[in-house]
Protein backbone atom coordinates (compact mmCIF):
# COMPACT_ATOMS: atom_id res chain seq x y z
CA UNK A 1 0.00 0.00 0.00
CA UNK A 2 1.11 3.41 -0.50
CA UNK A 3 2.00 5.63 2.00
CA UNK A 4 -0.17 9.14 2.35
CA UNK A 5 1.63 11.99 1.37
CA UNK A 6 2.72 14.82 4.16
CA UNK A 7 0.39 16.87 4.87
CA UNK A 8 1.04 20.34 2.91
CA UNK A 9 1.02 22.91 5.47
CA UNK A 10 -2.00 25.62 4.81
CA UNK A 11 -3.36 28.58 6.05
CA UNK A 12 -6.09 30.07 4.77
CA UNK A 13 -6.47 34.04 3.71
CA UNK A 14 -8.02 36.65 5.90
CA UNK A 15 -11.49 37.09 6.17
CA UNK A 16 -11.03 41.10 6.12
CA UNK A 17 -11.52 41.61 2.07
CA UNK A 18 -14.65 39.72 2.07
CA UNK A 19 -16.64 41.01 5.10
CA UNK A 20 -14.86 44.75 3.39
CA UNK A 21 -16.73 44.40 0.12
CA UNK A 22 -19.69 43.38 1.85
CA UNK A 23 -19.59 46.15 4.20
CA UNK A 24 -19.44 48.70 1.76
CA UNK A 25 -22.18 47.43 -0.26
CA UNK A 26 -24.43 46.88 2.34
CA UNK A 27 -23.53 50.18 4.23
CA UNK A 28 -23.95 52.05 1.20
CA UNK A 29 -27.99 50.91 1.40
CA UNK A 30 -27.72 52.17 4.68
CA UNK A 31 -26.49 55.57 4.47
CA UNK A 32 -29.11 55.98 1.29
CA UNK A 33 -32.08 55.28 4.01
CA UNK A 34 -30.36 57.55 6.46
CA UNK A 35 -29.73 60.36 4.35
CA UNK A 36 -32.87 59.95 3.03
CA UNK A 37 -33.98 60.44 6.56
CA UNK A 38 -31.41 63.03 7.95
CA UNK A 39 -32.65 65.21 4.46
CA UNK A 40 -36.50 65.47 5.60
CA UNK A 41 -35.33 65.97 9.28
CA UNK A 42 -32.98 69.02 8.01
CA UNK A 43 -34.77 70.51 5.45
CA UNK A 44 -37.49 70.93 8.25
CA UNK A 45 -37.46 73.39 10.61
CA UNK A 46 -39.55 73.62 13.90
CA UNK A 47 -41.21 76.39 12.35
CA UNK A 48 -42.33 74.70 9.54
CA UNK A 49 -43.67 71.66 11.44
CA UNK A 50 -45.68 74.17 13.74
CA UNK A 51 -47.05 76.14 10.90
CA UNK A 52 -48.10 72.62 9.32
CA UNK A 53 -50.09 71.93 12.58
CA UNK A 54 -51.70 75.00 12.45
CA UNK A 55 -53.36 74.50 9.09
CA UNK A 56 -57.21 73.35 9.12
CA UNK A 57 -56.45 71.21 6.47
CA UNK A 58 -53.80 69.17 7.81
CA UNK A 59 -55.45 69.04 10.97
CA UNK A 60 -58.09 67.46 9.22
CA UNK A 61 -55.72 65.04 7.25
CA UNK A 62 -54.24 64.29 10.20
CA UNK A 63 -57.36 63.14 11.91
CA UNK A 64 -58.87 62.03 9.41
CA UNK A 65 -55.69 59.39 8.67
CA UNK A 66 -55.79 58.36 12.50
CA UNK A 67 -59.21 57.25 11.79
CA UNK A 68 -59.60 55.86 8.72
CA UNK A 69 -56.29 53.71 9.53
CA UNK A 70 -57.36 52.52 13.03
CA UNK A 71 -60.86 51.16 11.21
CA UNK A 72 -59.28 49.65 8.21
CA UNK A 73 -56.90 47.88 10.84
CA UNK A 74 -59.63 46.75 12.87
CA UNK A 75 -61.80 45.21 9.78
CA UNK A 76 -58.12 44.07 8.74
CA UNK A 77 -57.52 42.15 12.10
CA UNK A 78 -60.78 40.48 11.95
CA UNK A 79 -60.67 39.05 8.46
CA UNK A 80 -56.88 38.55 8.45
CA UNK A 81 -57.11 36.11 11.81
CA UNK A 82 -60.05 34.31 10.64
CA UNK A 83 -58.47 33.79 7.13
CA UNK A 84 -55.15 33.12 8.76
CA UNK A 85 -56.94 30.19 11.27
CA UNK A 86 -59.11 28.90 8.17
CA UNK A 87 -55.85 28.35 5.82
CA UNK A 88 -53.82 26.73 8.70
CA UNK A 89 -56.69 24.49 9.51
CA UNK A 90 -58.42 23.51 6.95
CA UNK A 91 -56.88 21.27 3.86
CA UNK A 92 -59.83 21.67 0.76
CA UNK A 93 -59.45 21.82 -2.97
CA UNK A 94 -58.28 25.05 -4.69
CA UNK A 95 -56.22 26.18 -1.35
CA UNK A 96 -53.25 27.15 -3.66
CA UNK A 97 -54.68 29.06 -5.57
CA UNK A 98 -56.53 31.31 -2.98
CA UNK A 99 -53.34 31.64 -1.33
CA UNK A 100 -52.04 33.06 -4.57
CA UNK A 101 -55.04 35.02 -4.94
CA UNK A 102 -54.33 36.60 -0.56
CA UNK A 103 -51.33 37.93 -1.80
CA UNK A 104 -52.46 39.33 -5.61
CA UNK A 105 -52.84 43.33 -3.03
CA UNK A 106 -49.15 43.35 -1.94
CA UNK A 107 -47.85 42.60 -5.77
CA UNK A 108 -50.23 44.57 -7.69
CA UNK A 109 -49.56 47.94 -8.29
CA UNK A 110 -51.64 50.44 -6.03
CA UNK A 111 -53.39 52.42 -8.58
CA UNK A 112 -54.72 49.62 -10.64
CA UNK A 113 -55.95 48.68 -7.02
CA UNK A 114 -57.41 51.99 -6.76
CA UNK A 115 -59.20 51.59 -10.70
CA UNK A 116 -60.61 47.86 -9.85
CA UNK A 117 -62.63 49.08 -6.94
CA UNK A 118 -63.91 52.49 -9.21
CA UNK A 119 -65.33 50.13 -11.55
CA UNK A 120 -66.34 47.92 -8.93
CA UNK A 121 -68.31 50.44 -7.40
CA UNK A 122 -69.76 51.25 -11.02
CA UNK A 123 -71.70 47.81 -11.24
CA UNK A 124 -75.62 47.95 -10.63
CA UNK A 125 -75.66 47.01 -7.34
CA UNK A 126 -73.41 49.19 -5.39
CA UNK A 127 -74.38 51.94 -7.35
CA UNK A 128 -77.92 51.56 -6.02
CA UNK A 129 -76.08 51.34 -2.34
CA UNK A 130 -74.32 54.17 -3.06
CA UNK A 131 -77.86 56.03 -3.28
CA UNK A 132 -78.06 55.24 0.57
CA UNK A 133 -74.66 55.15 1.71
CA UNK A 134 -72.21 57.11 -0.68
CA UNK A 135 -68.61 55.34 -0.37
CA UNK A 136 -67.05 55.76 -3.41
CA UNK A 137 -65.19 59.84 -3.57
CA UNK A 138 -66.55 59.89 0.29
CA UNK A 139 -64.58 58.60 3.46
CA UNK A 140 -65.66 55.13 3.64
CA UNK A 141 -63.84 54.66 0.04
CA UNK A 142 -60.20 55.88 2.23
CA UNK A 143 -61.25 52.74 4.34
CA UNK A 144 -61.61 50.55 2.00
CA UNK A 145 -59.09 51.13 -0.04
CA UNK A 146 -56.70 51.12 2.84
CA UNK A 147 -58.27 47.79 3.20
CA UNK A 148 -57.44 45.99 0.48
CA UNK A 149 -53.86 46.67 0.86
CA UNK A 150 -53.69 46.78 4.76
CA UNK A 151 -55.42 43.43 5.03
CA UNK A 152 -52.84 41.55 2.53
CA UNK A 153 -49.97 42.09 5.00
CA UNK A 154 -52.18 41.27 7.82
CA UNK A 155 -53.49 38.17 6.63
CA UNK A 156 -49.81 36.82 5.20
CA UNK A 157 -48.49 37.81 9.54
CA UNK A 158 -51.58 35.88 11.14
CA UNK A 159 -51.31 33.05 8.28
CA UNK A 160 -47.26 32.58 9.63
CA UNK A 161 -48.71 32.78 13.41
CA UNK A 162 -50.85 30.34 13.38
CA UNK A 163 -48.59 27.77 11.22
CA UNK A 164 -45.79 28.41 14.19
CA UNK A 165 -48.44 27.49 16.95
CA UNK A 166 -48.13 24.04 18.33
CA UNK A 167 -51.46 22.25 16.89
CA UNK A 168 -51.22 20.47 20.53
CA UNK A 169 -52.63 22.97 23.38
CA UNK A 170 -55.88 23.28 21.18
CA UNK A 171 -56.18 19.26 20.67
CA UNK A 172 -55.70 19.39 24.63
CA UNK A 173 -58.34 22.30 24.84
CA UNK A 174 -60.58 19.66 22.65
CA UNK A 175 -60.39 16.81 24.93
CA UNK A 176 -60.85 18.95 27.77
CA UNK A 177 -64.77 19.29 26.58
CA UNK A 178 -64.10 22.58 24.31
CA UNK A 179 -65.49 22.63 21.41
CA UNK A 180 -63.62 24.25 18.05
CA UNK A 181 -64.79 27.88 18.95
CA UNK A 182 -64.13 27.52 22.70
CA UNK A 183 -60.73 26.11 21.97
CA UNK A 184 -59.83 29.31 19.45
CA UNK A 185 -61.31 32.08 21.85
CA UNK A 186 -59.89 30.35 25.50
CA UNK A 187 -56.42 29.09 23.80
CA UNK A 188 -55.56 29.44 20.33
CA UNK A 189 -56.63 33.36 19.54
CA UNK A 190 -54.48 34.06 23.65
CA UNK A 191 -51.43 32.20 22.44
CA UNK A 192 -51.86 34.57 19.00
CA UNK A 193 -51.26 37.45 20.73
CA UNK A 194 -48.17 38.97 19.51
CA UNK A 195 -48.63 37.82 16.12
CA UNK A 196 -51.92 39.86 16.41
CA UNK A 197 -50.47 42.79 17.29
CA UNK A 198 -47.64 42.42 14.94
CA UNK A 199 -50.57 42.53 11.96
CA UNK A 200 -52.69 45.21 13.93
CA UNK A 201 -49.32 47.70 13.46
CA UNK A 202 -48.59 46.28 10.38
CA UNK A 203 -51.56 47.31 8.77
CA UNK A 204 -52.00 50.32 10.20
CA UNK A 205 -48.45 51.19 8.80
CA UNK A 206 -49.02 50.27 4.94
CA UNK A 207 -53.14 52.08 5.52
CA UNK A 208 -51.15 55.34 7.05
CA UNK A 209 -49.24 55.34 3.61
CA UNK A 210 -51.56 53.91 1.20
CA UNK A 211 -51.98 56.90 -1.59
CA UNK A 212 -52.63 55.52 -5.06
CA UNK A 213 -55.71 53.59 -4.64
CA UNK A 214 -56.73 56.51 -2.43
CA UNK A 215 -56.40 58.80 -4.88
CA UNK A 216 -58.58 57.11 -7.27
CA UNK A 217 -61.02 56.05 -5.73
CA UNK A 218 -61.86 58.91 -2.90
CA UNK A 219 -60.25 61.69 -4.94
CA UNK A 220 -58.08 64.78 -3.42
CA UNK A 221 -60.74 67.13 -1.79
CA UNK A 222 -59.93 68.84 0.40
CA UNK A 223 -61.21 68.58 4.31
CA UNK A 224 -63.12 66.11 2.50
CA UNK A 225 -61.13 62.81 1.60
CA UNK A 226 -57.75 64.82 2.20
CA UNK A 227 -55.60 62.02 4.39
CA UNK A 228 -51.57 62.48 4.61
CA UNK A 229 -50.15 61.20 1.64
CA UNK A 230 -52.92 63.08 -0.07
CA UNK A 231 -51.66 66.56 1.69
CA UNK A 232 -48.29 65.35 0.76
CA UNK A 233 -49.15 65.35 -3.05
CA UNK A 234 -51.61 68.71 -2.85
CA UNK A 235 -48.83 70.87 -1.08
CA UNK A 236 -45.98 69.70 -3.59
CA UNK A 237 -48.46 70.42 -6.38
CA UNK A 238 -48.82 73.93 -5.33
CA UNK A 239 -44.92 74.32 -4.76
CA UNK A 240 -45.68 74.00 -0.89
CA UNK A 241 -42.35 72.32 -0.52
CA UNK A 242 -41.99 72.94 3.24
CA UNK A 243 -45.22 71.99 4.13
CA UNK A 244 -44.50 68.49 2.58
CA UNK A 245 -41.87 67.76 3.96
CA UNK A 246 -42.87 68.77 7.63
CA UNK A 247 -46.10 66.34 7.49
CA UNK A 248 -43.53 63.62 5.70
CA UNK A 249 -41.81 63.82 8.46
CA UNK A 250 -44.90 63.10 10.44
CA UNK A 251 -45.64 59.98 8.36
CA UNK A 252 -41.65 59.30 8.84
CA UNK A 253 -42.26 59.34 13.12
CA UNK A 254 -45.03 57.26 13.00
CA UNK A 255 -44.08 54.63 10.93
CA UNK A 256 -40.76 54.40 13.03
CA UNK A 257 -42.89 54.29 16.02
CA UNK A 258 -44.69 51.25 14.38
CA UNK A 259 -41.61 49.34 13.28
CA UNK A 260 -40.21 49.90 16.96
CA UNK A 261 -43.28 48.34 18.27
CA UNK A 262 -43.30 45.44 15.91
CA UNK A 263 -39.31 45.04 16.65
CA UNK A 264 -39.99 44.84 20.91
CA UNK A 265 -42.67 42.05 19.73
CA UNK A 266 -39.90 39.67 18.60
CA UNK A 267 -41.28 39.04 15.08
CA UNK A 268 -39.81 35.79 14.13
CA UNK A 269 -37.53 35.99 10.97
CA UNK A 270 -40.26 33.45 9.28
CA UNK A 271 -42.55 36.68 9.76
CA UNK A 272 -40.46 39.15 8.05
CA UNK A 273 -39.60 35.87 5.45
CA UNK A 274 -43.40 35.92 4.02
CA UNK A 275 -43.51 39.83 4.36
CA UNK B 1 -62.19 -0.29 28.92
CA UNK B 2 -61.33 0.54 25.86
CA UNK B 3 -62.36 -1.75 22.84
CA UNK B 4 -60.69 -1.12 19.46
CA UNK B 5 -62.62 -2.97 16.95
CA UNK B 6 -61.32 -3.11 13.34
CA UNK B 7 -59.74 0.14 13.36
CA UNK B 8 -58.19 1.67 10.40
CA UNK B 9 -56.86 5.23 9.82
CA UNK B 10 -54.85 6.89 7.43
CA UNK B 11 -52.50 10.16 8.00
CA UNK B 12 -51.04 10.94 4.78
CA UNK B 13 -48.94 7.89 3.57
CA UNK B 14 -49.08 6.22 7.05
CA UNK B 15 -51.72 3.39 6.94
CA UNK B 16 -52.83 1.79 9.98
CA UNK B 17 -55.54 -1.14 8.93
CA UNK B 18 -57.44 -3.67 10.88
CA UNK B 19 -56.27 -2.84 14.25
CA UNK B 20 -58.47 -4.58 16.98
CA UNK B 21 -57.32 -4.67 20.84
CA UNK B 22 -59.20 -4.78 24.23
CA UNK B 23 -58.12 -2.71 26.84
CA UNK B 24 -59.10 -3.87 30.27
CA UNK B 25 -61.06 -1.08 32.83
CA UNK B 26 -58.68 0.28 35.07
CA UNK B 27 -55.60 -1.21 33.44
CA UNK B 28 -52.76 0.57 33.14
CA UNK B 29 -51.55 -0.47 29.26
CA UNK B 30 -48.55 0.17 27.78
CA UNK B 31 -48.51 0.98 23.94
CA UNK B 32 -44.95 -0.05 23.24
CA UNK B 33 -43.74 -0.18 19.45
CA UNK B 34 -40.66 1.32 17.42
CA UNK B 35 -40.84 5.05 16.17
CA UNK B 36 -42.97 5.39 13.38
CA UNK B 37 -45.50 2.45 14.43
CA UNK B 38 -48.45 4.73 15.18
CA UNK B 39 -48.91 4.78 18.55
CA UNK B 40 -49.38 8.33 18.72
CA UNK B 41 -51.55 7.78 15.57
CA UNK B 42 -53.57 5.20 17.45
CA UNK B 43 -53.93 7.00 21.08
CA UNK B 44 -55.13 10.10 18.95
CA UNK B 45 -57.92 8.16 17.69
CA UNK B 46 -58.75 7.19 20.99
CA UNK B 47 -58.72 10.67 22.04
CA UNK B 48 -60.86 11.79 19.22
CA UNK B 49 -57.86 13.73 17.45
CA UNK B 50 -57.64 11.42 14.49
CA UNK B 51 -60.65 10.57 12.35
CA UNK B 52 -60.87 6.69 11.61
CA UNK B 53 -62.02 5.43 8.46
CA UNK B 54 -63.85 2.34 9.68
CA UNK B 55 -64.25 0.31 12.62
CA UNK B 56 -65.62 1.17 16.18
CA UNK B 57 -63.89 2.54 19.33
CA UNK B 58 -65.97 2.11 22.21
CA UNK B 59 -65.33 3.50 25.77
CA UNK B 60 -67.05 1.49 28.77
CA UNK B 61 -68.85 0.07 26.15
CA UNK B 62 -70.25 3.24 25.08
CA UNK B 63 -69.51 3.81 20.64
CA UNK B 64 -67.87 6.82 20.87
CA UNK B 65 -66.15 6.55 17.06
CA UNK B 66 -68.16 9.66 16.34
CA UNK B 67 -67.91 11.59 18.95
CA UNK B 68 -65.97 14.67 19.39
CA UNK B 69 -63.26 14.80 21.53
CA UNK B 70 -64.43 16.49 24.47
CA UNK B 71 -67.61 14.00 24.58
CA UNK B 72 -65.44 11.28 25.19
CA UNK B 73 -64.69 11.70 28.49
CA UNK B 74 -60.83 10.95 27.79
CA UNK B 75 -57.92 12.66 29.19
CA UNK B 76 -54.57 13.62 27.59
CA UNK B 77 -51.45 14.23 28.49
CA UNK B 78 -48.70 14.81 25.49
CA UNK B 79 -45.25 14.70 25.28
CA UNK B 80 -44.44 18.09 26.41
CA UNK B 81 -47.26 18.81 28.35
CA UNK B 82 -48.94 21.62 26.08
CA UNK B 83 -49.56 23.79 28.60
CA UNK B 84 -51.43 27.21 27.79
CA UNK B 85 -48.53 29.65 28.48
CA UNK B 86 -51.50 32.41 29.34
CA UNK B 87 -53.02 30.55 31.91
CA UNK B 88 -51.65 29.96 35.65
CA UNK B 89 -51.92 26.63 37.06
CA UNK B 90 -55.24 27.28 39.02
CA UNK B 91 -56.35 27.95 35.71
CA UNK B 92 -55.14 24.53 34.06
CA UNK B 93 -56.39 22.63 37.02
CA UNK B 94 -59.95 24.26 36.62
CA UNK B 95 -60.26 24.57 32.68
CA UNK B 96 -61.81 21.54 32.14
CA UNK B 97 -64.76 22.25 34.97
CA UNK B 98 -64.73 26.36 33.36
CA UNK B 99 -66.07 24.75 30.01
CA UNK B 100 -68.57 22.57 32.22
CA UNK B 101 -69.87 25.35 33.72
CA UNK B 102 -69.25 23.90 37.35
CA UNK B 103 -69.97 27.21 39.81
CA UNK B 104 -67.25 29.13 41.27
CA UNK B 105 -67.05 27.14 44.69
CA UNK B 106 -66.72 23.62 43.76
CA UNK B 107 -64.37 24.64 40.68
CA UNK B 108 -61.78 25.76 43.51
CA UNK B 109 -62.71 23.00 45.76
CA UNK B 110 -61.98 20.26 43.06
CA UNK B 111 -58.77 22.61 42.39
CA UNK B 112 -57.20 22.44 45.66
CA UNK B 113 -58.22 19.28 46.22
CA UNK B 114 -56.02 18.45 42.53
CA UNK B 115 -53.55 20.58 44.03
CA UNK B 116 -52.73 19.54 47.16
CA UNK B 117 -52.97 15.87 45.74
CA UNK B 118 -50.36 16.71 43.16
CA UNK B 119 -47.76 18.56 45.18
CA UNK B 120 -48.87 22.13 43.22
CA UNK B 121 -50.72 24.01 45.50
CA UNK B 122 -47.25 26.97 46.05
CA UNK B 123 -47.64 26.81 42.24
CA UNK B 124 -50.98 27.67 41.94
CA UNK B 125 -50.94 31.44 40.75
CA UNK B 126 -47.58 30.72 38.77
CA UNK B 127 -47.44 30.66 35.02
CA UNK B 128 -46.30 27.56 32.97
CA UNK B 129 -43.24 29.68 31.80
CA UNK B 130 -40.13 28.84 34.50
CA UNK B 131 -41.68 25.63 35.38
CA UNK B 132 -39.40 22.41 35.84
CA UNK B 133 -40.00 19.60 33.42
CA UNK B 134 -41.96 17.45 36.28
CA UNK B 135 -43.68 20.12 37.34
CA UNK B 136 -45.16 20.86 34.25
CA UNK B 137 -46.25 17.33 34.12
CA UNK B 138 -47.40 17.42 37.21
CA UNK B 139 -49.65 20.55 35.82
CA UNK B 140 -50.75 18.49 32.54
CA UNK B 141 -51.66 15.43 34.50
CA UNK B 142 -53.84 17.35 37.32
CA UNK B 143 -55.50 19.11 33.88
CA UNK B 144 -57.12 15.96 32.62
CA UNK B 145 -57.34 14.58 35.38
CA UNK B 146 -59.62 17.21 36.93
CA UNK B 147 -62.74 16.15 35.13
CA UNK B 148 -62.95 12.67 36.44
CA UNK B 149 -62.10 10.92 32.86
CA UNK B 150 -62.53 7.45 32.58
CA UNK B 151 -59.84 6.95 30.29
CA UNK B 152 -56.24 8.92 30.31
CA UNK B 153 -53.73 8.85 27.39
CA UNK B 154 -50.54 9.55 27.82
CA UNK B 155 -47.84 10.29 25.36
CA UNK B 156 -44.60 9.47 26.14
CA UNK B 157 -44.71 12.03 29.43
CA UNK B 158 -41.63 10.55 31.15
CA UNK B 159 -39.37 11.22 28.17
CA UNK B 160 -38.28 14.11 28.52
CA UNK B 161 -37.68 14.34 31.92
CA UNK B 162 -34.20 13.24 34.13
CA UNK B 163 -34.07 10.37 36.19
CA UNK B 164 -35.08 11.27 39.51
CA UNK B 165 -38.17 13.45 38.26
CA UNK B 166 -38.79 10.50 36.27
CA UNK B 167 -39.27 8.56 39.38
CA UNK B 168 -41.34 10.56 40.51
CA UNK B 169 -43.74 11.28 38.50
CA UNK B 170 -43.72 7.15 38.12
CA UNK B 171 -45.13 7.51 42.07
CA UNK B 172 -47.61 10.20 40.37
CA UNK B 173 -49.11 7.42 38.01
CA UNK B 174 -49.30 4.53 39.75
CA UNK B 175 -51.16 6.72 42.68
CA UNK B 176 -53.77 8.21 39.59
CA UNK B 177 -54.13 4.51 39.12
CA UNK B 178 -54.65 3.60 42.66
CA UNK B 179 -57.05 6.88 43.84
CA UNK B 180 -59.31 6.73 40.70
CA UNK B 181 -59.43 3.39 39.20
CA UNK B 182 -59.09 5.84 35.80
CA UNK B 183 -57.78 3.04 32.42
CA UNK B 184 -54.04 4.61 31.62
CA UNK B 185 -53.15 4.33 28.02
CA UNK B 186 -49.30 4.84 27.94
CA UNK B 187 -47.32 4.92 24.84
CA UNK B 188 -43.22 4.15 25.94
CA UNK B 189 -40.63 3.17 25.06
CA UNK B 190 -39.37 2.50 27.83
CA UNK B 191 -39.41 -1.43 29.43
CA UNK B 192 -38.48 -0.33 32.97
CA UNK B 193 -41.33 2.38 33.37
CA UNK B 194 -43.47 -0.57 31.40
CA UNK B 195 -42.58 -3.12 33.80
CA UNK B 196 -42.82 -0.93 36.81
CA UNK B 197 -46.12 0.48 35.85
CA UNK B 198 -48.11 -1.30 33.38
CA UNK B 199 -50.21 -4.50 34.08
CA UNK B 200 -50.75 -4.77 30.43
CA UNK B 201 -48.62 -3.81 27.17
CA UNK B 202 -49.49 -4.09 23.91
CA UNK B 203 -47.22 -3.91 21.41
CA UNK B 204 -47.78 -2.53 17.83
CA UNK B 205 -45.85 -3.48 15.36
CA UNK B 206 -46.21 -3.78 11.28
CA UNK B 207 -50.02 -2.42 11.87
CA UNK B 208 -50.83 -4.91 14.13
CA UNK B 209 -50.99 -5.16 18.06
CA UNK B 210 -50.33 -7.97 19.67
CA UNK B 211 -50.69 -8.40 23.81
CA UNK B 212 -47.22 -9.06 25.08
CA UNK B 213 -45.93 -10.33 28.72
CA UNK B 214 -45.50 -7.43 30.92
CA UNK B 215 -41.23 -7.04 30.81
CA UNK B 216 -39.33 -8.07 33.94
CA UNK B 217 -38.00 -4.83 36.12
Amino acid sequence: MTQPPPPTPHRPGSDRPFFIALGILGGTYVLLLLATLGADAFYTTPGHLWRALQSPEIRYAIRLSLLTCTLSTLLSLWVAVTIGYLMTHLQFRGKALIDALLDVPIVLPPLVIGISLLILFQAPPLRALERFFPITYAVPSIVLAQFMVACAFAVRTMRVTFEQLSPRPEQVALTLGCNRSEAFWRVVLPSAKRGILTAATLAWARALGEFGPILVFSGATRMKTEVLPTTVFLELSVGNLEAAVAVSLLMVVAAVSVLLIIRSQGITPSTQRSL
Amino acid sequence: MIELDHITLQVGSFRLTDVSCHIPRGSHTALMGRTGAGKTTLLEAVCGLRTVQSGRIRIDGRDVTHEPPGARGVGFVPQDGALFAHLTVRQHLGFALDVRRWPAPRIAERVDELASWLRLTHLLDRLPLGLSGGEAQRVALGRALAFHPQVLCLDEPLSALDDDTRADICDVLADIRQRTGVTLLHITHNRREAARLADNVLQLLNGRIESTPVPEA
